[in-house]
């Protein structure tokens, strides 16, 4: 079953993230949405978990990067997406897992 | 596909209420039917009509009255979490003896068996919160 989860916080502030991608099985997808797209940016340990996970998509919310000032630190790898991208990939998975 | 949407946390708190609505309006552009809107916990903060934000802010109870009202949505508040937090509706407010209501246009109060209900029936829950 291919699950769709969102992490909301930012690795820095809470271990959510992780506990997710410890979690997550192949096939399944990690969207980083809020403050929870820190998670997304390059040049700390986080970019390096996300780099050497396989298997796993990462997807993150275009409108929070940007209002965090973050897009030009996005990590290689990961796909951005608006609103209508966040119900498509809702939509394309099984079920929704919300790490709050 | 029908989708519902729980929402746990107030408004201006931190995102939740906004990006349950801008994902709210983005399955509806794209045709999904929303089944419900659930409050709970602090989320049922968002039912309230007496909020008054700044002019240059947006008032995001009003929002979710005016969603509602454009797409017929069901915007449902749990009622324990209400009256903990003072969600009235008129008849609560009379049964409770109190002098006021303050639930905001396409709000109703009642219980967690319509969330419930709402994961049976819908295709996907999602989840906002804190």
């Amino acid at each position: 079953m291919a699950l769709l989860h969102t992490v909301n916080k930012s690795p820095f502030e809470s271990n959510t993230f992780d506990t997710c991608l410890g979690l997550a099985k192949d096939g399944s997808t990690i969207l980083l949405i809020e403050d929870g797209v820190y998670a997304a940016t390059t040049g700390h340990s986080v970019a390096e978990k996300i780099k050497n996970a396989s298997g796993i998509s990462f997807a993150v919310l275009g409108p929070d990067l940007q209002a965090r000032g973050l897009e030009g630190k996005l990590a290689d790898g990961i796909k951005v997406v608006d609103y209508e991208g966040f119900v498509t990939l809702v939509t394309e998975h099984d079920a929704v897992q919300s790490w709050l | 596909m029908k989708i519902s949407i729980q929402v746990n946390e107030g408004p201006y708190q931190h995102e939740a209420s906004d990006t349950a609505y801008q994902f709210t309006k983005a399955a509806l552009a794209a045709g999904h039917e929303i089944f419900r809107v659930f409050f709970y916990h602090d989320g049922v903060n968002n039912a309230t009509r007496l909020a008054v934000p700044p002019q240059d802010d947006r008032n995001i109870s009003a929002q979710w009255s005016e969603l509602a009202k454009e797409n017929n949505l069901d915007m449902v508040v749990c009622i324990a979490a209400a009256q903990r937090r003072g969600i009235m509706d008129p008849d609560e407010a009379k049964r409770q003896g109190l002098d006021a209501d303050n639930i905001a246009e396409g709000f109703r109060i009642s219980g967690l068996g319509q969330l419930i209900e709402a994961g049976i029936e819908s295709d996907r829950l999602v989840v906002f919160g804190d």
